[in-house]
């Protein structure tokens, strides 16, 4: 048998981040302007205001710019699974592939039929007509992030399947604990909430810009009321949602927390329990598992996590000795599995059961086993190996740790920002105040990085697993050469950086330009005949 | 029947309304990109064919998104195995397709020619490649891949991609869907263009239905000397779902054309399909586009079919172990899965048919050149 090669999986994770944080700068904005515009139109539908279309549709026509490249570098997320994930692909297919499809034929059908009529549709529908598809449109968005979120959900805390040693691979079990995972639903709520917030401080931002240049005064100063509004409602859910979701780590994902947090000794380690300090800022080091120049608040990392004071939270140099025993068994789990894929043997099948539970921890093994052949871990060689794989059962702390405390001081900051900047609208006091619209166009990218790095850290975080507890994502890669990913990632390098060009350049030049007077009223089209459309 | 061996066969027959779909509505897209600069002379006039799918582009590709979700849920095997293997001309494919939302969106928005030229170009290339690379693979898949499977499911690929890009049969696929493609959108042209645009889009439908047809039959006639794949020991359709064990398998020339044989009824698959693409071309010629369209799809689905009959139950055969050969029978997901999946389909399909029905029709009239230079919406 082949080996797996270590280039092509690091290479395949690296384009597969590469590619899904690309695709991530699009996504939240998209989730979030999507709502923006729909209560923009309907404040337009109700009061009649011609300013609102305006609004809606100025707005509308920066959205497009953005839209078309999340749906471009989307498509490249459907086929990564495939092309790069093949045995994860056949490994969790049978239970995963069901909520991407699902979202294909619930959210994306939805959404990009009707954005279609929301651009083009503008004279031809009446204006509740016009107002329903435009709700539907950022129906369809929200729904899209709910079943993708779903799929996430299920690597990070897999509900709702089981493994079959007939086909070897998980099999669907359980529709309603795949869609009402804690996680996913969290998950979903947090981050199309995040979107929100993205939304909300791009249309303050560019309103900000404009009323600093006295330019386009109405629509710039309803807009911004608008998304202060919009904005400071979202960035306080974000940041009480993250909590949820940082509790729900702590849960089912003790590896991640403890990473999160810096947290390489039990939290009860010098005998109290709810005396680990919770850690503004240190540099961890992955290779001494310790911090340096740690500066933390007393007591607080307990009830913050737990939502208690009486829990230990284990530390991960423990995490990492509980799992010698549990490769231990996974080497025997997978070579009982092995034997039994040969000739159906019963005694196999039970052995393989006794130890099922660990069994994705001797895929852990699998990597450092001569030949990567778990048959050749004898008794002589066997402990040298399990210490191989117990040091990567937890993941790269300084990455986890600092991304997540990035994000975390973006939401606080959010807030700040949003508060301040709904009141002084309110007041009709903005103004007065041309650094707090300054701070506003410098901070529309931010809600973006705050994205990225909420899902480095849950990304990086649930490392080395690819679906937690079950397939490491050593294992999960294709087995093609290393020619093919070089070649994929030229290629995504030159598109992607060609798309990035164009989408920085166009939409600097039409937020520049800012809503145009309008022209006057197109001529209107002839409606052909009904049978003159294929779709009848 | 067990359930899950009906489950699997409605999937399979799923499998192909969701190719033949993909087929007729993205292909309809595509063939208008690939047309674009020949029916278009001047700027205007490529507008006026971009707006004319300009509201439809994005729903339509949805069928290609739910294809591939499709085959992730329902033949979870089939897609692990077959994006990889295919991996350099399945990346060819994306790096063309994700061209072409940008293209839509951007093209229009910066009035210089080099800008716009570019952006047409992308046009062409979205267009054909995806379309030549989508037929090509039905052709691949025919004659069988070379891969086999380890102990836990992985996949190994035995051949270099070189081999299978560089056969004729494959490479006549291409061409044959470029050409449906081409009779699909230009009959949409037709729909909602006037002259100029119509009569040049008339001249490329009339074109490809002919090299269509001809190439279909061409490929009828040649599938009987093809090397099928045929089993040689007792089958259990309702067996569990892996490719690691199970009934044996091996090459057989003409083996393509078995079911034919024992069911004359499948005959009625490729006739519809001929039917359809000359069909479409005499009415295109006649000037009716409408019905012409959906003879044009008729003649999609006929030949998608055509091929699923006369392969099934196989998916994508194995040439280096044949007995590993993925199928309906061991390659689909679980019977919970596939029902839950079935239920959702029953749900969906209707209601997305009706809302994209609803799209076309308030979207219905011809596309004029003065609205589109007017319209600020416009593409
Ligand atoms: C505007 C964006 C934004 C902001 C301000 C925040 N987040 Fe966040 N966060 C996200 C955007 C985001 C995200 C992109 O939506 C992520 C990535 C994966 C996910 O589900 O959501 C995420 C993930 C994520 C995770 C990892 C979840 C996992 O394990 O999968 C945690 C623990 C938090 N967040 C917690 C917080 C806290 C405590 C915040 C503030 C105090 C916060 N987030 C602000
Ligand atoms: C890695 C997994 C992902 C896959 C396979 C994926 C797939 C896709 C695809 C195929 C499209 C194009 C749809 C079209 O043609 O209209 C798309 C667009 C979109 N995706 Fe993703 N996506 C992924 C991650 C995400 C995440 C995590 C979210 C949200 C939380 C998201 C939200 C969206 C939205 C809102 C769109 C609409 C277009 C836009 O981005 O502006 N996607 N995605
Ligand atoms: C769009 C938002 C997302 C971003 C920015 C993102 C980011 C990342 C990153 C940074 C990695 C690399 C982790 C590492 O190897 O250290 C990764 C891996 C991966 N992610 Fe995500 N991710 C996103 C959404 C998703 C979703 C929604 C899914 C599934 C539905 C998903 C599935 C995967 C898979 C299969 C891998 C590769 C295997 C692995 O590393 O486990 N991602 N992603």
């Amino acid at each position: 048998m082949p080996l797996i090669d270590p280039s092509v999986v690091d290479l395949s994770r690296l384009q597969f981040a590469l590619t899904a944080l690309y695709h991530f700068l699009f996504v939240p904005l998209t989730l979030g302007m999507t709502f923006l515009l729909a209560a923009m139109e309907t404040v337009y539908v109700i009061t009649g205001k011609q300013i609102y279309k305006d609004m809606t549709q100025f707005w509308g026509k920066l959205f497009a710019i953005n839209f078309a490249i999340g749906v471009a570098t989307g498509l490249t997320m459907e086929f990564e699974f495939g092309t790069n994930w093949s045995m994860y692909s056949h490994f969790v297919g049978d239970v995963f592939g069901t909520p991407l499809a699902i979202e294909g034929l619930m959210a994306f059908f939805m959404e990009s039929t009707f954005i279609g009529l929301m651009f083009f549709g503008w004279d031809r529908l009446s204006r509740p007509g016009h107002l329903a598809v435009t709700y539907l449109t950022a129906l369809g968005s929200n729904l899209s992030a709910l079943w993708i979120l779903v799929a996430n959900g299920f690597m990070q805390n897999p509900q709702g399947a089981s493994f079959n040693p007939d086909t070897m691979r998980m099999e669907f079990n359980s529709f309603l604990k795949l869609v009402f995972s804690e996680d996913a639903q969290a998950k979903f709520v947090h981050t199309s909430i995040a979107g929100f917030v993205t939304g909300a401080l791009f249309v303050m931002g560019i309103s900000a810009f404009y009323i600093l240049r006295k330019q386009h005064r109405e629509l710039a100063a309803r807009s911004f009321r608008m998304a202060a509004l919009f904005g400071i409602i979202s960035s306080l859910a974000v940041v009480t949602l993250g909590d949820a979701l940082g509790r729900l780590d702590y849960l089912v994902q003790p590896t991640k927390i403890a990473a999160i947090e810096g947290l390489w000794q039990d939290s009860a380690a010098n005998g109290s329990a709810a005396s680990a300090p919770w850690l503004l800022f240190a540099l961890p080091d992955q290779a001494k598992q310790t911090n340096y120049a740690e500066i933390g608040v007393p007591y607080v990392l307990d009830p913050l996590i737990a939502h208690s004071f009486n829990t230990n939270i284990p530390g991960l140099i423990s995490l990492e000795q509980q799992a010698g025993p549990r490769i231990a068994k996974g080497i025997v789990a997978l070579n009982a599995l092995q034997a039994y894929g040969k000739d159906h043997d019963a005694a196999a099948l039970a052995t393989f059961k006794a130890n099922e539970s660990d069994m994705g921890y001797g895929f852990l093994a699998q990597r450092y086993a001569p030949n990567q052949d778990l048959n050749l871990i004898t008794p002589a060689n066997q402990g040298a190996i399990i210490a191989q794989a117990e040091k990567d059962t937890i993941p790269n702390v300084p990455v986890t740790f600092w991304s997540f405390r990035i994000m975390m001081a973006l939401g606080f900051f959010f807030v700040g920002l949003f508060a301040f900047a709904a009141f002084y609208s309110l007041k009709n006091q903005l103004e007065r105040h041309p650094l707090l619209l300054k701070l506003c166009v410098w901070s529309i990218p931010l809600p973006i990085l705050a994205c990225e790095f909420g899902w480095i850290t849950a990304e990086a975080g649930r490392q080395p697993w690819s679906v937690y507890g079950y397939l490491p994502t050593f294992q999960a890669a294709s087995s093609h050469g290393l020619g093919y990913m070089v070649f994929s990632l030229i290629g995504f390098a030159l598109l992607y950086s060609a798309f990035i060009a164009a989408e920085l350049y166009l939409m600097f030049k039409f937020a520049r330009l800012g809503p145009q007077p309008h022209h006057a009223a197109a001529p209107e089209a002839t409606p052909a005949p009904m049978f003159a459309t294929p779709a009848e | 029947m067990e359930l899950y061996v009906v489950l699997k066969v409605i999937w399979a027959v799923l499998l192909g309304v969701l190719l033949s779909g993909l087929a007729v509505m993205v292909g309809m897209d595509m063939g208008v990109g690939s047309l674009l600069r020949f029916v278009g002379r001047n700027d205007v006039e490529r507008r006026v064919a971009l707006n004319i799918i300009g509201p439809h582009w994005d729903g339509n590709q949805v069928w290609f998104i739910l294809g591939g979700g499709a085959i992730f849920a329902a033949f979870p095997t089939l897609y692990a195995t077959s994006f990889s293997v295919f991996y350099v001309v399945m990346i060819l494919l994306l790096f063309s397709m994700i061209m072409r939302p940008v293209a839509f969106e951007y093209r229009s928005k910066v009035d210089a020619g080099k800008w716009r030229g570019t952006w047409d170009w992308a046009f062409l290339i979205s267009g054909a490649v995806p379309m030549i690379v989508y037929g090509a693979a039905f052709g691949n898949v025919m004659q069988g891949v070379g891969y086999h499977y380890g102990w836990d499911g992985q996949y190994y690929q035995d051949e270099s991609f070189i081999w299978y890009l560089l056969n004729p049969f494959a490479l006549m696929c291409g061409v044959m869907s470029l050409a449906l493609s081409i009779q699909q959108g230009g009959t949409m042209l037709m729909l909602r263009g006037e002259q100029p645009i119509y009569g040049r889009a008339r001249k490329a439908a009339i074109g490809g239905g002919l090299v269509g047809g001809i190439l279909f039959l061409a490929g009828g006639l040649w599938l009987g000397h093809l090397t099928g794949f045929a089993y040689t020991s007792a089958v259990d359709p309702n067996a569990a779902a892996t490719p690691l064990t199970g009934p044996s398998v091996a090459p057989v020339v003409g083996a393509w054309m078995h079911n034919y044989a024992s069911y004359p009824l499948l005959w009625v698959l490729p006739a519809l399909g001929l039917v359809g693409m000359f069909g479409a071309a005499l009415l295109n010629l006649a000037g009716k586009p409408v019905l012409a369209w959906w003879l044009g799809a008729i003649g999609w689905i006929g030949a998608i079919f055509t091929t699923g009959a006369s392969m099934f139950p196989f998916l994508m055969p194995s040439t280096t172990n044949p007995s590993q050969s993925l199928t309906v029978w061991n390659a689909s997901g679980s019977e919970y899965n596939l029902g839950w999946m079935l239920f959702f389909a029953l749900v969906f399909t209707p209601i997305i048919i009706c809302y994209t029905s609803w799209c076309f029709y308030v979207m219905r009239g011809k596309v004029k050149a003065s609205a589109v230079a007017h319209d600020e919406h416009s593409y």
